[in-house]
């Protein structure tokens, strides 16, 4: 479909109801909580209380009558004792030893939900410790190693032009380096899982999750079971944010393995405490950047060192990596570059896919390290960026060719305008020279590639199926999952504008394995742009079928449609188009040098922060936040800017308030009193504004935008605060705690004579 | 030793569920919440912490919100109870649920029971609330999906809504 | 859920009578159970280590506001809304309607019960700073009758209380002495709602001309106990407010507390902002003076 803008269009870019908006403003949809099966077990799980070593005794005290307990170990799977995702290395459950606390060890299940709890508790477990790494410096140091040969699960390394002549050439060498922590995804609903087993029909899973295909790969392996023997059925997802993209596949393992022993189906609901603990969380990072650049603050080129902590098992570390490497150049020119990325192993729980994938983390860093070229040159922050944005024509870090007519200069001055930026920088100015308050403002300016890296999306080859239905209307089949964003809504509102049909006509099955094709996880912001293409194609060829049966004329009316329709099902039975996945002729991608077309769209943003420190609590909040992102085309305006909002809440969580607190590799604080998200009194009015270039490689012209919003804010807040207080921070979360011991720290020094 | 498969819950109590009058046996230190959801089989209500910090177990009781996850059910005894699926009558959505669908208030939809309760109560306390009234009124619901934006478009909705309709 | 509900005996004998009746009968063996939104915290971790509870719920004789000429009677049974709808609670004890609008969020506030608040003795509780400073009394209540106690003796150690272990709370007593009174309070929290405080004030102050008269300051979160500062309220008083006087009330209050290090904060951190707290007080407290 060439056509990349709306042109009369009735339903896409109109904010239509939310598909499956009624079940949730009445109670009515089904968590996987809310779903009972006869003759129901309830699981739990006996984790390591250790972050290293071997397990030496494993005894279960008597105050239990074990006897009503099926109990489950490594022994009894059946097939490979692994989560297969990328490297099969992470055990489902722990054999002879463990690598981080929280790690699953034995399972239990009982019908009385009560119970477990207690059971768990009474199952001691003695351990011989080993050596621990808890940070990426000593993992890196490779005083102990914990993992492969050198801690390392994955190396990038990408090179452009010529960096070592840049530094003969510049004026000034510029470096830094930043850091970010932890975050917890602290989607509302907790992970849980139902499992059934039937000697005939194999495994079924309920869950809440993302990615059914790959708790249906995961289970294979685990089970040994044919694919036709294993079915994933997603029930609606309170919230997930990527916590649960590869973990389900460890909880549905599970409880799929309870109920293959007990021969009852099994229900495993984590409650928070446990689910924080143990599951997966953002990766924490390190970047150091060194940069040449002229004196009139021009790039000419750089290094760029890129670690994070990808916790005790690879799961998805190689691809976080992989983005963040890409994404650490941002949305500026680099003549010249070196981006050397790993990711190290640590004793902490596997940390895992959080909205943004390793761009937020790499983007605090070159949007902080951009504040700092523009200090040290004596440019604003704005001109800086303006004397380094890409321009179309011009080529990224990975060489791709910017393409579109992007015009980022233009993007920031409406963003400056719309925050009215330099007026309160003015006034601030002013009225920071006494009071209790100092206020401040920053700005970010970056890009989000959509849709999975280079060539993934073709390994990805996903399939979408829209099939024609006995009443007339039309149902879209795909892998892709519903979790707030609106993946059913916006799908449903494509499949109905490419045939002309009104919304309420067309539904879209649940994401279950014995119905739907695989379209791929529903991740990296790919789900209206490339499954949502997918699903015009195979719209479009439901409608072929029935002009080809001389069903239909080439135009219609929606009771035509729904005639022809009801008239080839009786006649033949339901119908269904399918569409596969073609790599478009031009992305190119170079696997090993990682050099090429990185994203088939990149998003464009640029946001502005206004923030006061209260200099009486230390406390640093957000007054105003603007929001301007380029985003090919809003398919549905109400959608689109709550995914932006909500995406910045998180943002803002992830720079003031959400610290994750490690003793030993186990987080000490995870229940909601103490891991602090930001409520509705600690937001501020969230202004979103949209500009639309299109995208010929998305539905409609869309680009991917669910995680977009996250690589923003934390950079333009912290710029903002160094405006308010005149002091260099490069680390996230950044608490009134820190601020207080800088101010104080900063005091010192200034009373002691010491440097300005 | 443990084994309540040998006896079950020894109480017996009564109260009103949206309007109807229930009974239950339970344990008298079951939360208010598991009450609901497993033995009445209203599910609308969600555990999101068990600790009282999320609001995703939001009823009402005796007109008051509260944390079901923090009331144990004998407390409960002989009190009015609102669910969320007390709220509108049977195939019409009430304004706060309509205004939830056109206002975006709703993603994931976990805390959308606890956050329509709560904005509810908020409502029938105080009918004309200001921004930072609703702010504080929902402040004890927590949302990951939205950031709140389109929680107060939709409160705000929903008092347009009721203030227009005929009577 | 960590706690089995069939672990757990809790009964509600409907009457405050009933209740100390059976306080008395089996004493220390019942753990009374208002609003629960400390308990059922506890219980739902698997940390509550009592067995058997008796509700003290909506108890009429617990949950009423009596006004009388010298002073305000609170049922230790009122919830924080109780109080924040209260009109009189709020025009002359601001500083305790303040505290009850920052503790949780609203469900939360329609259980909790200043009672329960008090008796809970956590040193963060955000209304026992507000106490202090007004200089509260309690009753307490047992079937041996009803004794009076100054409020500000009431916590002798972290979580520990004069309470006896077949007694409960009967009222607040608040004196009606503190209009013209200026009142302060403020709580730091992690976040603007639905936040364990890290530091809270509460202060009063009466002056002449700018010279202190009389001055009350309490806070939380800075010792084991929540705390009147005997001391610093001694250099203030009687001094006139400048900012030599600040900084000797500073000094002096940093020295009174204990603060800590814990997984909410750090203890110089909220030496530094109990310190920065007090000051503003005395600014606004003299400022006011200044404009009046």
């Amino acid at each position: 479909m060439k056509n990349d803008r709306i042109v009369d269009s009735r339903i896409v870019g109109v904010s239509v109801p939310r598909k499956e908006g009624r079940d949730k403003v009445t109670g009515q949809a089904q968590y996987v909580d809310d779903m009972t099966l006869p003759h129901l077990l309830y699981g739990g799980t006996v984790r390591s209380r250790i972050p290293r070593g071997k397990i030496r005794k494993i005894t279960f005290e008597p105050e239990i009558a074990w006897g009503e307990f099926v109990i489950v170990s490594a022994e009894d799977i059946p097939g490979k004792n692994c989560v297969a995702l990328i490297v099969d290395d992470q055990p489902c459950l722990a054999h002879e030893a463990v690598n981080h606390p929280e790690e699953p060890i034995l399972l239990l299940a009982h019908p009385d939900r009560h119970l477990l709890p207690k059971a768990v508790a009474a199952v001691s477990i003695e351990y011989d410790p080993l050596p621990v790494v808890l940070t990426i410096e000593e993992s890196e140091r490779h005083s102990e190693i914990i993992w492969g040969t050198d801690n390392t699960f994955k190396t990038y390394r990408m090179e452009k032009g010529d960096v070592d002549a840049a530094w003969e050439k510049a004026d000034y060498i510029v470096e830094g380096e930043y850091t970010t922590g932890a975050q917890e995804q602290l989607y509302i609903e907790n992970n849980g899982m139902i499992a059934a087993f039937d000697p005939q029909q194999g495994i079924t899973v309920w869950g809440s999750l993302q990615c059914p295909y790959y708790v249906h790969k995961a289970l294979m392996a685990l089970c040994n079971l044919p694919a036709d023997k294993v079915r994933v059925v997603q029930m609606e997802t309170g919230g997930a944010f990527g916590g649960k993209e590869e973990y389900p596949s460890m909880i549905a393992a599970h409880a799929a393995l309870l109920a293959m022993k007990s021969g009852r189906p099994v229900k495993i609901i984590y409650d928070r405490m446990e689910d924080m603990a143990a599951t997966t969380k953002r990766h924490p990072s390190r970047t150091r950047h060194r940069t040449a650049v002229s004196k009139d603050g021009k790039i000419l080129g750089g290094e760029i060192e890129f670690a994070i902590d990808g916790g005790a098992y690879t799961t998805l570390s190689p691809v976080v990596l992989s983005r963040g490497a890409i994404h650490a150049g941002g949305a500026y020119y680099w003549p010249s570059v070196r981006v050397s990325a790993k990711a190290v192993a640590t004793n902490a729980p596997p940390h895992g896919a959080f909205r943004g994938f390793g761009a937020p983390q790499s983007l605090f860093a070159l949007e902080r390290h951009m504040d700092r070229i523009a200090q040290v040159v004596g440019l604003s922050p704005i001109e800086v960026r303006r004397r380094n944005f890409l321009k179309p024509g011009q080529t990224t870090t990975t060489e791709q060719t910017v393409r579109e007519p992007i015009d980022l200069d233009k993007l920031l001055d409406r963003a400056l305008e719309l925050s009215d930026y330099r007026a309160k920088k003015d006034h601030f100015a002013k009225e920071n020279a006494s009071g209790t308050r100092r206020k401040g403002m920053g700005i970010a300016a970056f890009l989000h590639g959509a849709g999975f890296t280079g060539s993934g999306e073709g390994y990805l080859s996903s399939v979408v199926g829209v099939e024609g239905c006995a009443d007339g209307r039309v149902r879209v089949l795909v892998s892709s999952t519903e979790f707030g964003q609106g993946t059913k809504t916006v799908l449903c509102q494509i499949a109905a504008e490419t045939l002309g049909l009104p919304y309420e006509d067309v539904d879209i099955a649940q994401a279950d394995t014995d119905q739907v094709p695989n379209s791929g996880p529903t991740v990296a912001s790919r789900t209206v742009m490339v499954v949502g293409k997918l699903v015009q194609s195979a719209a479009l060829g439901i409608k072929q079928t029935l002009l080809g049966g001389g069903l239909l004329g080439g135009s219609y009316s929606p009771e035509e449609f729904r005639a022809a329709c009801q008239k080839q099902v009786g006649a033949r039975g339901p119908f269904r188009s399918w569409a596969h996945f073609e790599a478009p002729s031009d992305v190119f991608w170079d696997d090993e040098k990682y050099r090429g077309e990185a994203y088939a769209a990149y998003a464009w943003a640029v946001y502005v922060a206004e923030v006061t420190v209260d200099l009486t609590t230390y406390s640093a909040s957000v007054n105003d936040f603007v929001a301007l992102q380029e985003v090919g085309k809003v398919l549905h305006p109400v959608l689109a800017r709550g995914q932006i909002a909500g995406g910045i809440a998180q943002g803002i969580g992830y720079t003031l308030y959400e610290k994750v607190v490690w003793q030993d590799g186990r987080m000490q604080n995870g229940q909601m009193t103490n891991y602090i998200m930001p409520t509705s009194a600690d937001l501020p009015p969230i202004r979103v504004f949209f500009e639309e270039l299109g995208n010929v490689h998305g539905a409609f012209g869309a680009k991917g935008i669910g995680e977009l919003p996250m690589d923003g804010p934390a950079p333009a807040i912290i710029n903002a605060v160094e405006d308010a207080l005149k002091v260099r921070f490069d680390s996230i979360p950044l608490l009134p705690e820190d601020i207080f011991e800088a101010l104080t720290a900063k005091n010192e020094a200034q009373v002691s004579g010491g440097a300005r | 030793m443990t084994g309540s498969l040998e006896h079950g819950p020894p109480f017996e109590l009564s109260f009103t569920v949206n309007g109807e009058r229930k009974t239950v046996h339970a344990y008298p230190m079951e939360r208010l919440l598991d009450t609901l959801r497993q033995q009445l089989g209203l599910t609308g209500a969600k555990e999101g912490c068990g600790e009282g910090e999320c609001g995703s177990c939001s009823v009402l009781m005796d007109g008051a919100l509260v944390n079901s996850c923090l009331v144990p059910v004998l407390q409960a005894r002989d009190a009015d109870i609102v669910t969320i699926e007390g709220l509108g009558a049977v195939g019409r959505l009430n304004d706060l649920q309509e205004a939830f669908l056109q206002c975006g208030g709703a993603q994931c939809g976990i805390c959308t029971p606890g956050m329509i309760l709560a904005a509810a109560h908020l409502l029938r306390k105080n009918p004309g609330p200001t921004m930072e009234e609703i702010r504080e009124g929902l402040s004890g619901n927590l949302c990951r999906c939205t950031g709140y934006m389109q929680i107060f478009e939709s409160v705000a909705e929903a008092m347009r809504r009721r203030d227009s309709a005929t009577p | 859920m960590r706690s089995d509900p069939a672990d757990y005996q809790l009964v509600a004998p409907g009457t405050l009578q009933a209740v100390v009746t059976l306080l008395a009968a089996e004493a220390g063996t019942w753990l009374p159970i208002a609003g629960g939104t400390d308990v059922m915290v506890q219980y739902a971790a698997g940390k509550l280590p009592a067995r058997r509870l008796v509700s003290i719920w909506n108890l009429s004789e617990l949950r009423r506001i009596e006004v009388l000429s010298s002073e305000i009677q609170i049922g230790a049974g009122c919830t924080y809304t109780d109080l924040r709808e209260h009109a009189m609670v709020g025009r002359e004890f601001p500083l305790l309607a303040s505290a009850a609008s920052w503790t949780g969020g609203i469900a939360n506030q329609n259980r909790g019960t200043l009672g329960g608040n008090i008796v809970n003795a956590s040193p963060a509780a955000d209304s026992l700073p507000a106490l202090l400073a007004y200089d509260a009394e309690l009753i307490l209540v047992s079937v041996r009758g009803e004794r009076r106690l100054p409020y500000r003796n009431f916590h002798t150690d972290y979580k520990k209380t004069k309470l006896a272990s077949d007694e409960l709370v009967r009222a607040i007593c608040l004196p009606r002495q503190f209009a013209g009174y200026f009142c302060y309070t403020r709580k730091v929290g992690a976040r603007n709602a639905q936040a364990i405080s890290k530091v809270c004030i509460a202060a009063l102050g009466r002056t002449a001309g700018v010279v202190i008269e009389d001055v009350r300051i309490a806070v939380g979160s800075v010792a084991p106990v929540p705390l009147r500062l005997a001391e610093t309220e001694r250099v203030l008083k009687g001094n006139p407010i400048e900012p030599s006087l600040l900084a000797l009330a500073r000094k002096t209050a940093v020295a009174e507390i204990r603060p800590i290090d814990d997984i909410r904060s750090t203890a110089k951190y909220r030496a530094a902002v109990a310190g920065n707290l007090l000051e503003e007080f005395l600014e606004k407290l003299g400022a006011r003076e200044r404009t009046a």
